[in-house]
C-alpha cells in the first residue's frame, strides 16, 4: 500500500487545528506542531464574536460574504461552540445617517440579512442601550467559544489519525536542496496527550509539505526559511464584564474607531477593542488608559457600563498582513482578508505554504483552500467534507434535554454543562460519580474537569478554557485549589502546587486590570483566602528553612489534658444571630448585593 | 429624635464586636450599628496575631515581631498593650470555645490546603490537631467536597517538614447530596444524625473511618462536623473511633467563623450592648469637629442616632468599609482620609503574592486611633477607628488578621468609653 503523503502544520490555533482536521479528513498523513497548548496565541485571546460579516460591509465586501458564507456553515457543523445572540448596529444622534445608508446597503448586497430598527424596537431587544440612540440595523451576529472549537477540531483530527504535538517550538525550518523538507522542534515541559516529547529534547520532524499557519508569529518562521513574511501584527484589548449586560451583539455603526464593540459571552460581556500596530506578538505594553476607552467609550451605547464591574482585561495580537508595497499606515485601513503565500512562487522556495490574515469566523474556509492548495500541489484528489461533518461535541443537538433528572445537576448546572458538551454530554458527566460542582461561578462538575484533564495533562490553563472553570466573578479565588485537587491521585501532590500557583499566577494578570471597586473588594477576599486561611505565599513546603514546630504551642499537651477533645467548653449556642441563609454561595463573596 | 447612646460602634465584625465589649466594661451605654452578615463567614475562625514580620517567620512568639513592623503599622500604634488588651478581652468573650490562651506563643494549624500556618487562638474542635503538636494523623476527605482533598493535603503536610505522619484518604460521605450541596447540608446531617443505610450518619461515617485507620493517634475532617451540635458530632466520632476527632479549618461558607460570630454577639448581649441590625450608616451630622449623629438608611428613611462617642469598624475592602474607583480609594460613611498611590496600576504588584498596596489600604489613625485627614489632624474629636478599615497592615500576609481587629477594637472601645463616661 502506498503511503500517504506527510504534512507538517505549525501552529495550534484555529486556522492550524482546522487545517489540520480538513488534511487528516482527506487522509493524508498529519502532523501539528504548537509551541504552547492549543490556542495558546491569538485564537485564545479574541472577544468571541462569530461575524454575520456586518462589520466589513462597507469596507471590505469581500470578507463581508466569506463571513456569512461561514457564519452559516459553524452554525452547522459547530453547534456547541456557537450562540446565535443576533447583533445591532447602533446610531446615535452624532453618528452619520450617510454611514448608515451605507452600512445597510453593503449588508444588502453582500447577503448579509439586516433590518431597520427604531430606536424603540432596538430597546425592546436591548433594554440598557442608551436612550438617545437613533436606530439601529439587526444582523445575525453571533458568539463563538474559540477554545471549544480548537479542541474539538483537534480532537476530529486525532479521530482521523492525525498527530498532535503541544508545547513543541519550532526552533528551525529545515531548507534541503532549495527546498523545505520539515522543521527542527524543540520539546518544553508539558503533559498530557499532546506531549510526546522530552523537554529540551530536540527533534526534527520531515514532511512532504509544511504549513506555516502561526498568524502573528508566521514571520519568525519565515526567517527560519530566509525568506520575508510581512505580517503586521496589531493588538487590541477586551476588558470582560461580570455580567451579560447585553444579551446580543452590539456594534457602534460608525465608519471605525476603537471600543465600537460588546460581545455577550457566556456568563460574561466581552468590550472591544484597540487595533494598534506592535512590533513583537509577545512583548508589548497592555495599558490602563486603554481599559478606560473601553469603559467609557462604550457607556455612550449602554450608560450602565459607566459603573458596572468589569473582572479582568486581556490583550490579543492580530495576524493582519498586506501584500508588498501596499504601504497602509493605520492598521485599522489594512484588509481582514486572508492570503496563502506559496514561498515556491513568491520566493522560489518549494515545499511551505503561509497563511495570514483572516479571522476566526472564517477559519474553516481558510483552512480549505490551503488544503486544497496542499493536495493540489502534493497530486493529492479528495474531497473537502469539513463544511458538512460535525464538529465531535455537535453531531447530535437532540442530547439536550433535561440534564437536571439524569445526573443530579440542578438545572443550570445541568444546562451549563450540555452547552458546552454538546452531544458528549452524556458521555462525559456520566464518567464520574459522584459529581459535584468545582467551580460554582461557571457551573463546572469535576466530570467536565476531568475530561479536560484528558487532553490537558497538568496544565490547569487548558482546563481553564475548554471548561471557563475559575473564569468567572471570583476569578478563581474559590476554585483554582479546587481545580488542582482534581489532579491527584494521578500526579502528586508537588505537580498539584506547581500547576496551582500557574493557575493563580495567570488569573492574577489579567485581573490586575480590574482592580477597582468591587472587583478589588473580590481580590482583597481572594489575597485573604489564599494568602491568610492557605497561607499560601508563606508556605513552608516551598520554604528552605525548616520550621522548629517544637517551639510552637503544643495545645498544652504537656500540661494538662492531653487530647484537648471534647473536654466541656460551653459552646454558646445562641442561634439568634444564626442566619438563616446559611446555605448562601459563598461566591461573590465581597459583593453581598450581586 | 435621634436614638442617643454613649457608644456608637458601626460595624458587624470581630473588630466592631471587640469595640463595644471594651466600651461596655467602662460602663458606657453602647450600640452596635450591623449592617448585614459579617466577613467572618469567609474566614476560617482562627485568630491569628502574627507570624510573620520582616522577613521572619513562621514566629513561634507574635509578641516578638512586633519591633519588627513597619512605622505606622496599627500595632505599632497600640503597643503590645494594645495586643494583649484585644486577646484579654477575647477570651473573656469565647470562654472554652478557644483555645491557645494559655501561652503566648503561636500554634502551627494545618490548613486545608496542607500548609499550616501560625495562629494565636484556635476553635477547641481544632486543637486535637495541630500540626505543632505531634501525633500520626489520618485526614478524612468526601469525595462529593471538592475544596479539601486529604491525601493531598496530607502530601503537603509532609512537604513541609511536619513531625509526624500523615495520611489521607477520601470516602464517601454516608447519605448523598446533590452535586451543588453545600458544607452546611453535610453538617445538617450529621447534627440530625439521619437515618442511613446500615444506621445513622454518625455511625456509618465512623464504621467507614474504622476500617481506613491503621494505628494513627487522631483523625482529621474539614470543619464541617457539625453546626448546631458540633461537639456531640465530635464527641461520638471519637468515642466510636476511640482517638480524638478534629476539624481542619477552611474557607468559605466556614462554619467555624459562622460559630464565631454567634459566640461574639452572645457576649455582647451578655454585656448589655444594644444592637441594631440590617441597615447600613450611609451619612452623618457634625458640629464642631464632633461627629453629633449617623444617618442609618432604614429601607430608604434616613434614621439618626446619636452619641458621644463613635468608632469606625466597617471593614476594609472585603468588608465594603473602603470602596474605590479607577481614580481614588474612600472611606463612603464619614469620607475619612485614605493614603493611595495615584495610579491604580500602582495599587497591586504583578506578583500574585507581592507587596501589594491595597492591602495596607485604610484610613491612618493617631495615637488614640482616630482617623487622621491629609494634614495628619483628626478628622473629628470623637471618632476613632478599628479592624480592616485602618491602614497600614497587609494582615493577609503577616497572618495578623484578627489580631489587628482584636488591639484596635479594645483600644478604641476603651478610649471611646472612658472618654464618654468621663
Amino acid at each position: 500500500m502506498k503511503k500517504s503523503p506527510s504534512v507538517l502544520v505549525i501552529g495550534g490555533g484555529s486556522t492550524g487545528t482546522g487545517i489540520a482536521r480538513d488534511l487528516a479528513m482527506r487522509g493524508l498523513d498529519v502532523t501539528l506542531v504548537e509551541k504552547g497548548n492549543l490556542t495558546h496565541g491569538t485564537t485564545g485571546r479574541m472577544h468571541g464574536l462569530l461575524h454575520s460579516g456586518g462589520r466589513y460591509a462597507v469596507s471590505d465586501q469581500a470578507s463581508a460574504k466569506e463571513c456569512i458564507e461561514e457564519n452559516r456553515v459553524l452554525r452547522r457543523i459547530a453547534g456547541h461552540c456557537v450562540e446565535m445572540t443576533g447583533g445591532l448596529f447602533v446610531q446615535r444622534p452624532e453618528d452619520s445617517d450617510e454611514y448608515f445608508e451605507k452600512k445597510l446597503e453593503g449588508c444588502r448586497e453582500c447577503g448579509i440579512p439586516a433590518e431597520v430598527l427604531s430606536a424603540e424596537e432596538a430597546r425592546e431587544i436591548e433594554p440598557y442601550l442608551a436612550k438617545d440612540i437613533k436606530r439601529a440595523i439587526k444582523v445575525p451576529d453571533g458568539a463563538v467559544d474559540p477554545f471549544r472549537l480548537c479542541v474539538a477540531n483537534a480532537a476530529s483530527a486525532v479521530e482521523h489519525g492525525a498527530r498532535i504535538e503541544t508545547h513543541s517550538e519550532v526552533t528551525d525550518v529545515l531548507v534541503e536542496g532549495g527546498e523545505v523538507v520539515g522543521v527542527e522542534v524543540t520539546h518544553q515541559t508539558g503533559t498530557g496527550p499532546y506531549v510526546h516529547g522530552e523537554p529540551g529534547e530536540v527533534e526534527e520532524i520531515r514532511a512532504d509539505y509544511v504549513v506555516n499557519a502561526t498568524g502573528a508569529w508566521a514571520g519568525q518562521i519565515g526567517d527560519f526559511a530566509g525568506v520575508d513574511v510581512e505580517v503586521r501584527p496589531s493588538k487590541g484589548v477586551m476588558t470582560i464584564m461580570n455580567t451579560r449586560q447585553v444579551d446580543t451583539v452590539v456594534n457602534r455603526c460608525r465608519p471605525k474607531g476603537d471600543a465600537d464593540i460588546i460581545v455577550p459571552h457566556e456568563t460574561t460581556c466581552i468590550l472591544g477593542t484597540t487595533d494598534e500596530e506592535v512590533e513583537d506578538p509577545e512583548d508589548y505594553p497592555e495599558e490602563g488608559w486603554e481599559v478606560d476607552l473601553m469603559i467609557e467609550t462604550l457607556s455612550e451605547l449602554v450608560p450602565m457600563l459607566a459603573e458596572a464591574r468589569t473582572i479582568r482585561s486581556f490583550w490579543g495580537v492580530r495576524p493582519l498582513y498586506e501584500p508588498p508595497g501596499t504601504g497602509t499606515e493605520d492598521p485599522t485601513d489594512i484588509t481582514r482578508e486572508f492570503f496563502l503565500l506559496d514561498h515556491a512562487d513568491r520566493d522560489d522556495l518549494p515545499g511551505m505554504t503561509s497563511i495570514v490574515g483572516g479571522k476566526l469566523t472564517t477559519y474553516r474556509m481558510m483552512a480549505e483552500q490551503i488544503s486544497d492548495h496542499v493536495c493540489e500541489k502534493l497530486g493529492v484528489d479528495a474531497e473537502c467534507r469539513t463544511a458538512d461533518v460535525p464538529l465531535p461535541g455537535s453531531e447530535d443537538f437532540t442530547v439536550l434535554r433535561d440534564y437536571m433528572d439524569d445526573f443530579g445537576l440542578r438545572s443550570p448546572i445541568g444546562r451549563r454543562s450540555a452547552q458546552r458538551l454538546g452531544s458528549r454530554a452524556d458521555e462525559v458527566l456520566n464518567s464520574v460519580d459522584p459529581n459535584p460542582v468545582v467551580c460554582e461561578c461557571e457551573a463546572v462538575t469535576r466530570a467536565e474537569i476531568q475530561d479536560a484533564l484528558d487532553t490537558a495533562g497538568t496544565e490547569l490553563n487548558s482546563v481553564r478554557i475548554q471548561t471557563r472553570a475559575s473564569m468567572g466573578n471570583c476569578q478563581g479565588a474559590i476554585c483554582c485549589h479546587r481545580m488542582a485537587n482534581e489532579l491527584a491521585p494521578e500526579y502528586d501532590e508537588e505537580t498539584v502546587r506547581a500547576s496551582l500557583d500557574d493557575l493563580y499566577q495567570e488569573r492574577w494578570k489579567g485581573e490586575r486590570h480590574a482592580m477597582w471597586g468591587t472587583q478589588l473588594s473580590q481580590t482583597a477576599l481572594k489575597h485573604m483566602l489564599h494568602a491568610a486561611t492557605m497561607n499560601r505565599d508563606e508556605d513552608p513546603a516551598a520554604a528552605d528553612a525548616d520550621i522548629d514546630f517544637a517551639a510552637f504551642d503544643d495545645g498544652g499537651a504537656s500540661e494538662d489534658d492531653a487530647s484537648g477533645v471534647a473536654s466541656g467548653g460551653a459552646v454558646a449556642d445562641g442561634g439568634r444571630r444564626r442566619a438563616a441563609d446559611r446555605d448562601d454561595d459563598a461566591l461573590g463573596g465581597a459583593d453581598g448585593d450581586n | 429624635m435621634a436614638i442617643t447612646d454613649d457608644v456608637l460602634v458601626i460595624g458587624g465584625g470581630i473588630a466592631a464586636c471587640t469595640a463595644a465589649l471594651s466600651a461596655a466594661e467602662t460602663g458606657a451605654r453602647v450600640r452596635l450599628l450591623a449592617h448585614k452578615k459579617s466577613t467572618l463567614r469567609q474566614a476560617s475562625g482562627l485568630v491569628d496575631v502574627l507570624g510573620y514580620a520582616g522577613g521572619d517567620g513562621p514566629l513561634s512568639d507574635p509578641f516578638a515581631g512586633l519591633d519588627a513592623l513597619p512605622e505606622g503599622h496599627p500595632y505599632r500604634v497600640v503597643g503590645e498593650d494594645g495586643v494583649r488588651a484585644g486577646l484579654r478581652v477575647f477570651d473573656e468573650a469565647v470562654g472554652d470555645a478557644y483555645r491557645g490562651g494559655h501561652t503566648d506563643s503561636n500554634a502551627l494549624v494545618m490548613t486545608h490546603g496542607g500548609a499550616v500556618k501560625p495562629t494565636a487562638r484556635y476553635p477547641e474542635s481544632v486543637a486535637p490537631g495541630l500540626a505543632s503538636s505531634p501525633g500520626d494523623t489520618l485526614l478524612v476527605g468526601f469525595a462529593g467536597l471538592t475544596d479539601f482533598d486529604a491525601p493531598v493535603a496530607a502530601d503537603h503536610l509532609a512537604a513541609a517538614g511536619v513531625p509526624f505522619s500523615a495520611r489521607g484518604v477520601t470516602v464517601e460521605f454516608p447519605k448523598r447530596f446533590r452535586a451543588d450541596a453545600k458544607v452546611t447540608r453535610f453538617a445538617k446531617a450529621l447534627d440530625r444524625d439521619e437515618e442511613v443505610d446500615g444506621g445513622t450518619v454518625r455511625s456509618v461515617l465512623a464504621d467507614t473511618v474504622a476500617e481506613e485507620l491503621d494505628g494513627e493517634s487522631r483523625v482529621g475532617f474539614p470543619a464541617m462536623l457539625g453546626d448546631d451540635h458540633a461537639e456531640a458530632v465530635r464527641e461520638e466520632l471519637s468515642d466510636r473511633l476511640g482517638v480524638p476527632v478534629f476539624e481542619v479549618p477552611t474557607g468559605p461558607p466556614s462554619l467555624l467563623g459562622l460559630k464565631l460570630e454567634d459566640i461574639l454577639f452572645d457576649a455582647l448581649d451578655e454585656a448589655g450592648v444594644r444592637i441594631s441590625a440590617g441597615n447600613p450608616a450611609v451619612d452623618f451630622e457634625a458640629d464642631d469637629g464632633r461627629v453629633e449623629t449617623v444617618i442609618v438608611d432604614q429601607k430608604s428613611r434616613p434614621t439618626p442616632y446619636s452619641a458621644d462617642q463613635v468608632v469606625l469598624a466597617t471593614g476594609g475592602l472585603v468588608g465594603k468599609g473602603l470602596d474605590s474607583d479607577r481614580e481614588s480609594v474612600t472611606e463612603p460613611v464619614f469620607g475619612c482620609h485614605v493614603p493611595h498611590p495615584e495610579d491604580r496600576y500602582d495599587w497591586s504588584e504583578p506578583e500574585a503574592f507581592g507587596d501589594h498596596a491595597f492591602a495596607r489600604f485604610g484610613v491612618v489613625p493617631d495615637d488614640e486611633l482616630r482617623p487622621t485627614d491629609e494634614d495628619g489632624e483628626p478628622h473629628f474629636e470623637n471618632l476613632r477607628a478599628a479592624g480592616g478599615v485602618v491602614g497600614g497592615a497587609d494582615v493577609a500576609r503577616e497572618k495578623s488578621a484578627s489580631g489587628v481587629s482584636l488591639a484596635t477594637g479594645a483600644v478604641a472601645g476603651r478610649l471611646a468609653g472612658e472618654e464618654a463616661t468621663r
